[in-house]
């Protein structure tokens, strides 16, 4: 019976380190809950605590300024962000993910949580974005007009059909009456912008604020037709929330004047 | 702790066994999941739309080439690294076994500045009229890439084991170092060549982030299966999740082919007619 032995040390040992475990997690648990709740019911109007934003990967430079803004204005508070593409970031919510604002890049994914009921309150257009062509600084193809796109030998990258911007992309080639024969279709618009500016495409379509926050990596064109497709940005609390008093201050903040000059400042247009 | 119990020792504590189920479970259970998932009814449909066909023959296509070529480099590769020794051998084999390690997008990034049009090679190609990128040849090396080291250490290891003893009286009988390498090596590894290249199609077939990093995402051109998952889930989960299914087959398929006997003895077989059968991690 000798291979009893390490079998049971094993089972003591993992017994030992379970109760250890569970006497250190009881203390701290108790005391954390205790600041949290005292802190909400004494700063008297003035939200504190964490607020959870998951927000579409196209607002990744003015959320984290709005967010650094928020956590100055609001002592007590934290923001924690989570960028992604707005489909993935739809799939985790309603998958329980725990999310107290999403910021989507388009409506569809937005529309798809009310939808499900999985909102608070209805959500509110913050911004809009337009398509701009990029080139590489050289702009080695002389692309100039939209027209010039469909010119052949010039390698255009565009965003699949599936995703928002090539959602927009097939708009606007449309609108222009002009058919594209991309040399690839990618799944985000940020694999678009990352083509383009390693020089590996001519050209591709992304969105203004894509071209603003790449600096001098990528040059931008921008053309008449992509008026025709205007992306609009909702924001809204989930319903899911657990802190949705500081879910809806993070939101006026965004939607407020402070807001709108961070967006439009990285080249959203007002909604 | 004694765990030892003398001769004949294959037993296995009992506790081994409830963890490693949980291990087991850990795995399966995912797989299990997404099965659970599938919209059996539109299973069909969903899985011979022309864009997913599209994707699994590209992908098929490509990990067949990737194999080959892992074949052709991997070979001579785990040859050198098992049978000579060298200044700065230690030194290689880290480099060569690096892409198991590295994520695939660090992959991409680095054929990128490669093979790309501004890449190292990439502007000598471009100017002798080879354009790699978003090419279905970007896919194949993308997959190549990062399925190579499979091969090599399958076979290194193989190699390793088999030792080179049969090859030394090969060669004291007057085989030159390629019929010695032909008749014998070869025939001796070859188990350990059959599991490196299907480990190697298995994992060109999963490529992903190398791809969409480095090939971009075309149907019928640069759109392998995983790609075509990845798009898919965007609109219509049902058929990514019905596509996932098929690539969980095709892989479980392809790996269960070679790695079905794990237990079997070595049977000991001097190749001399050309067979060798028998795996050659016992010999240690």
């Amino acid at each position: 019976m000798k291979s009893w032995n390490p079998r049971i040390t094993a089972l003591a040992a993992a017994a030992a380190l379970l109760t250890a475990g569970l006497a250190a997690c009881g203390p701290p648990a108790s005391t954390s809950t205790g600041p949290a709740g005292a802190g909400s019911s004494a700063a008297a109007g003035q939200p504190s605590g964490t607020v959870t934003v998951f927000a579409a990967a196209s607002l990744k430079a003015t959320f984290s300024k709005l967010a650094s803004d928020f956590e100055a204005k609001n002592p007590g508070s934290k923001v924690t962000l989570s960028f992604a593409g707005s489909s993935d970031l739809a799939t985790q919510i309603s998958q329980g993910a725990p999310a107290d604002v999403f910021a989507s890049a388009d409506t569809r994914n937005m529309a798809k949580l009310a939808d499900a009921g999985l909102l608070e309150g209805a959500e509110t257009n913050f911004a809009t974005n337009v398509l701009q062509i990029a080139v590489p600084p050289s702009n080695p193809a002389s692309i100039a007009a939209f027209a010039d796109l469909a010119r052949p030998g010039v390698k255009v990258v565009v965003c699949a059909s599936q995703v928002p911007c090539g959602a927009a992309s097939d708009t606007v080639e449309k609108a222009a009456g002009v058919t594209l024969s991309p040399v690839s279709e990618e799944s985000s618009v940020t694999d678009v912008l990352g083509k383009v500016a390693s020089g590996e495409a001519d050209a591709g379509l992304v969105y203004v604020t894509d071209v603003k926050g790449a600096g001098d990596k990528v040059k931008g064109i921008p053309f008449p037709e992509a008026g025709k497709a205007v992306n609009t940005y909702p924001i809204a609390t989930v319903g899911s929330s657990r802190n949705k008093e500081l879910a809806a201050a993070f939101i006026a903040l965004v939607t407020g004047a402070e807001g709108r000059k961070t967006l439009a400042g990285a080249g959203f247009g007002a909604p | 702790m004694d765990l030892g119990r003398g001769s004949g020792y294959h037993g296995v504590p009992r506790w081994v066994y409830a963890i490693a189920a949980a291990g087991g479970v850990f795995v399966l259970l995912p797989l299990a999941a997404m099965a659970a998932r599938v919209n059996w009814p539109q299973f069909i449909p969903l899985v011979t739309s022309e864009s997913s066909l599209t994707a699994l023959g590209l992908s098929l296509r490509t990990s067949a080439a990737s194999t080959a070529l892992c074949i052709i480099f991997g070979v001579p590769l785990a040859l050198v690294l098992a049978r000579s020794s060298f200044p700065g051998q230690r030194l290689l084999r880290a480099f060569v076994l690096l892409p198991l390690v590295l994520p695939p997008v660090v992959g991409g990034i680095a054929l990128l500045y490669t093979f790309g049009r501004q890449g190292l090679l990439g502007r000598s190609l471009e100017a002798a009229g080879i354009q790699i990128a978003f090419s279905t040849t970007a896919v194949v090396l993308a997959q190549t890439f990062v399925a190579l080291p499979f091969l090599v250490v399958s076979l290194e290891g193989a190699l390793r084991t088999a030792g080179g003893r049969y090859e030394a009286v090969a060669a004291t009988l007057g085989a030159r170092p390629t019929t010695v390498l032909r008749r014998v090596t070869v025939p001796l590894v070859l188990p350990g060549l059959a599991s490196g290249a299907v480990l190697s199609f298995a994992r060109s077939l999963g490529e992903f982030g190398a791809t969409l990093t480095f090939a971009g995402s075309l149907q019928g051109v640069t759109r392998t299966l995983p790609l075509e998952i990845y798009l898919q889930r965007e609109t219509d989960a049902d058929a990514a999740v019905a596509l996932s299914l098929v690539l969980v087959a095709v892989a479980v398929t392809v790996v269960g082919l070679t790695y079905r006997r794990p237990g079997q003895k070595d049977q000991r077989s001097v190749p001399a007619g050309g067979t060798a059968s028998g795996r050659m991690d016992g010999a240690r």
